[in-house]
């Protein structure tokens, strides 16, 4: 905190709905008790973060101790998956996951002992460690991106780089309606985080440590306060102005630095690196204290009577939780996430997996269904709300005729999904479902057109094979007879060469022929490449398989949306 | 039916919209009332009975669900500034068949709300204007007071009004100095007639207020009506300056005619016009010019229904051409490390 406080910077749009927070930060952040709640099966999901799916180590049968790896990382895109309590492995096996889709997932599935029993934990010396030791050891350890994105934590904390890097961002800034668990965090582990955010700060070598919380969370921020004057490091808390989305890493990212990340670019090329805080705890769990990541803050919010934030085992049923906190009646559905940008959840057996970070439960009274949808007036009221700088009602006209290069054109694939657009929205229109919708099928388009593209390579490489066959079955014939030809006239004459040179400019042709080809044929390849998955993360890429999986759901919905004529 | 995030809405309706836009037209037709007589509360209800009633059976004709449509509010505004930018003391017939030929063609034949490119009640002056120019172009004399009765019978034709009726400010002026004496300037106009304009700088302050509601209430933004303002105002000014005996100063520019009016209820309709910041800017900025122009060189008393119709047409072209960088785009911030 020795640092002078900077002047904050503004990002454009943002909404200010009701946040609705205070509700489940007046319990302090509960554990499911024994012997009731304590779950005797988790559900542990292998892939549970952007990237290869972890392949499980384990048989069944075998007894497991807390924290035991399960699932290796499967290539460096991955993250290792533990055992969150001890046991027995009962079964291998695809279970449903916590996804609208209900799309199934290969599942660890544990009996517990109820003993609880740790494995030898030990800390790591990461100022002894190579660059590389520290990434694989914390791709081991399964810790990933806690905000929700699961982003494996190990290739964002790079010790690599010459110089370091100039800020590292701590998102604490939770800006989403309903979900308190950072905020819970920072109330109740602010020394653990800040231990965590230091290692951090050590293996990036960054210049400066800026952690943002919006100022709508005074005890977090008093908290975090204290805990970083204790640090003696030079952090610095900075408060921000409370605005959905300014927790959005890009928002964030502007409100401290003024640095714009444009889509498709990621923040360590200009310098800057965010973590959420949880994440740093988890850094400091498992650098510190040698534990892998095998539990996270869950809030449990909307239709329930006693909402709360629980420290819950990866694995768990979501419904032991809901348990806890009394569901009302009229509960019509569950939510992973906040009501902004959250999903749907195809049932209560599904697990808390790392991504959840918050559990929502709806009812027609919190959530009512939406009003009817009116047509466009042109008001440019989402234009306003648009973090993106979009113009969202030029995305949904075209996305609505299904226009898709022009979509693309105004930029459709710098959509966050934020919501804020339909927000705002005084038709009612389901905006952001019309870019689901849209970037769907243009993923889908293009996925058609590259299989489209290699069977037509395919195609003309036949084709020009039998043409080259054949001309050089021609070129042999023509050959075979001048020199036949030739044999006979040079008996007579003296013209040897010239029935030779004909063959060879023949040979020449041949040749340019199949060079031309090939050339034809390799930038065929090239523009084969689906443009928008060109230049994708692996976060991206594995966004695009869960949106895919929704595809057909989504134009379901996306149906009763279209007005008759359209 | 299905529902995927966001779950939350912000309560506001398009039928919300168009009552508050009703709403900030109140204070200008009281200006109005007080100074022309209640005739004009007439046409307030003739075009608001026409234009809800058409909407409704277009509406059945379409087979679109009448009440939900009917009750957004937008036939109601397009009504109300029908009435407003109407002559007042016009034959009944004269209303009806412009607020019909604003909601039947200039509104759903082009497919309802939020689709038409033209702003349906500019679309009925314009038609109006060049049909019945004399009709359009007679207004109340200011200081003749109309009671209630006498606008009925004027209204519903019992009785002729030339007696009572003149022509707007602007158009006394126009058609003064396009007259054949050449030394005619303003100020022998305004020596003549003394109290022109008079009550009209009310009404404009009406108007303002209302705009200023709309502004406090993030229905318009401030580009256009500033960026049509300015222009007015400026091309009023340069002119004015550069000779005074024939072209009007900013004042008289702003506050006669339906300048206010255009200014926060016309050129801001959302659906005709632009949408992007700086589409806004040129769109509003083209609207005052034209204006200008068509007053001061056309052949009809106000230019704003022209000028509208015009920029109408180039609007999806602006927008087109303006679009805002978007986020990360703004800047040259550059990479530091590719
Ligand atoms: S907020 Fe809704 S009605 Fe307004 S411009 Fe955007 S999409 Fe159209
Ligand atoms: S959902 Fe997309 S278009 Fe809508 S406000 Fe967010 S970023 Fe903009």
């Amino acid at each position: 905190m020795t640092t002078p406080l900077r002047s904050l910077f503004d990002f454009n749009g943002g909404v200010k709905p009701d946040y609705h927070k205070d509700a489940s930060t007046r319990l302090s952040i509960g554990v499911l008790s024994a012997p009731t709640e304590v779950p005797t099966e988790l559900v542990i999901p292998l892939h549970q973060s952007i990237g290869g799916t972890p392949r499980p180590i384990v048989a069944v049968g075998e007894q497991v101790k807390k924290g035991q790896r399960i699932g290796d990382a499967d290539g460096d895109v991955s993250s290792a998956v533990h055992a969150s309590t001890s046991g027995t492995v009962s079964a291998i096996e695809m279970r449903r996951m916590p996804h609208p889709s209900g799309l199934s997932s290969l599942c660890v599935v544990l009996e517990t002992d109820g003993r609880d029993e740790w494995i030898a934990c030990q800390a790591f010396d990461h100022k002894l460690a190579t660059p590389q030791e520290i990434r694989d050891y914390l791709r081991d350890c399964g810790v990933v991106g806690l905000g929700g994105a699961v982003f494996p934590t190990h290739l964002k904390l790079n010790a690599d780089r010459q110089g370091g890097i100039e800020t590292l961002i701590i998102n604490g800034a939770e800006c989403e309606p309903y979900i308190t668990c950072d905020d819970m965090l920072m109330r109740e582990r602010a020394n653990d985080i800040v231990r965590g955010v230091v290692l951090m700060r050590e293996i990036l070598g960054a210049k400066q440590v800026r952690i943002g919380i919006e100022d709508n969370k005074p005890e977090a921020i008093a908290a975090m306060q204290v805990a970083v004057g204790d640090c003696g490091d030079d952090l610095q808390v900075v408060v921000v102005p409370t605005r959905y989305p300014a927790g959005g890493a890009k928002q964030l990212i502007r409100v401290i630095t003024g640095i714009e990340v444009p889509h498709g670019k990621r923040s360590i090329d200009y310098d800057v690196q965010c973590f959420n805080v949880a994440t740093a705890l988890a850094i400091y769990e498992a650098i510190g204290l040698g534990r892998p990541l095998i539990s996270r803050i869950v809030t449990v919010a909307g239709n329930v009577d006693a909402p709360r934030n629980f420290d819950v085992l990866i694995g768990t049923p979501i419904k032991k939780i809901i348990a806890a906190c009394s569901p009302l009646p009229d509960t019509n559905r569950l939510i992973m996430g906040g009501p902004m940008m959250g999903v749907e959840m195809p049932g209560d057996e599904v697990p808390v997996v790392k991504a959840t970070n918050c559990i929502l439960l709806g009812s027609n009274k919190i959530f009512p269904p939406p009003a009817p949808e009116m047509p466009c007036i042109r008001c440019g009221e989402c234009a306003l709300a648009c973090p993106a700088d979009l113009q969202p009602l030029e995305l949904y006209w075209f996305s609505r005729a299904k226009i898709f290069g022009k979509a693309q054109e105004y930029h459709l694939f710098d959509c966050i999904e934020c919501g804020c657009c339909s927000y705002v929205c005084p038709s009612n229109i389901p905006l952001v479902d019309y870019y689901r919708f849209a970037k769907s099928e243009i993923w889908a388009r293009e996925k058609e057109k590259s299989l489209a593209d290699e069977a037509r390579d395919r195609f003309e490489f036949r084709q020009f094979r039998d043409v080259r066959d054949e001309q050089e079955k021609s070129a042999r014939l023509a050959a075979r007879a001048a020199a036949a030809a030739a044999a006979k006239q040079l008996a007579t004459t003296d013209t040897v060469a010239i029935p030779n040179t004909e063959a060879s400019t023949e040979a020449n042709e041949k040749a340019a022929l199949i060079a031309a080809a090939i050339a034809r044929a390799r930038e065929q390849q090239v523009t084969a490449t689906p443009q928008n998955m060109q230049q994708l993360s692996a976060e991206q890429l594995a966004e695009i398989s869960a949106i895919e999986a929704r595809r057909a759901e989504i134009r379901e919905q996306a149906k009763p949306h279209l007005p008759p004529d359209a | 039916m299905a529902h995927n995030s966001p779950y939350l809405t912000k309560a506001s309706s398009v039928q919300s919209v168009m009552l508050r836009v009703v709403l900030a037209l109140i204070p200008g037709i009281v200006a109005y009332v007080w100074f022309f007589g209640p005739a004009v509360l007439i046409q307030l209800g003739l075009a608001s009975f026409t234009a809800i009633a058409a909407e409704a059976l277009v509406l059945k004709l379409r087979k679109r669900p009448i009440w939900r449509f009917v009750s957004d509010g937008s036939a109601l505004v397009t009504a109300w500034l029908i009435a407003l930018s109407f002559p007042p003391l016009g034959p009944w017939w004269l209303i009806v068949v412009g607020t019909l030929v604003a909601i039947i063609v200039a509104k759903h034949l082009y497919g309802g709300l939020g689709q038409n490119p033209f702003n349906p009640a500019m679309v009925a002056f314009a038609l109006m204007i060049v049909a019945y120019p004399l009709l359009m172009s007679r207004w109340p004399n200011v200081a003749t007071s109309i009671n209630f009765q006498q606008a009925c019978e004027l209204i519903f034709g019992a009785s002729t009004m030339d007696a009572i009726t003149s022509a707007t400010p602007l158009d006394t002026l126009r058609t003064a100095l396009h007259g054949a004496d050449a030394s005619t300037t303003i100020q022998t106009v305004l020596a003549k007639t003394p109290r022109l304009g008079h009550g009209w700088d009310w009404i404009a302050g009406g108007y303002l207020l209302g705009g200023l509601y709309l502004l406090q209430q993030r229905i318009i933004t401030w580009h256009l009506p500033t960026a049509f303002l300015l222009s007015m105002a400026l091309l009023a000014g340069v002119s004015n300056q550069l000779d005074p005996a024939h072209f009007n100063g900013v004042a008289f520019e702003l506050l006669s005619g339906g300048t206010l009016l255009a200014a926060f209820f016309i050129v801001t309709d959302p659906v005709s016009s632009c949408t992007t910041p700086r589409g806004k800017l040129i769109f509003a900025a083209g609207v005052g010019l034209m204006t200008w122009v068509i007053r001061h060189f056309g052949g009809y008393p106000d230019g704003i229904a022209f000028a509208v119709l015009l920029m109408n047409v180039a609007a999806p072209l602006i927008d087109m051409y303006t679009q805002p960088p978007v986020f990360g785009q703004k800047s040259d911030m550059k990479p530091k490390h590719d």
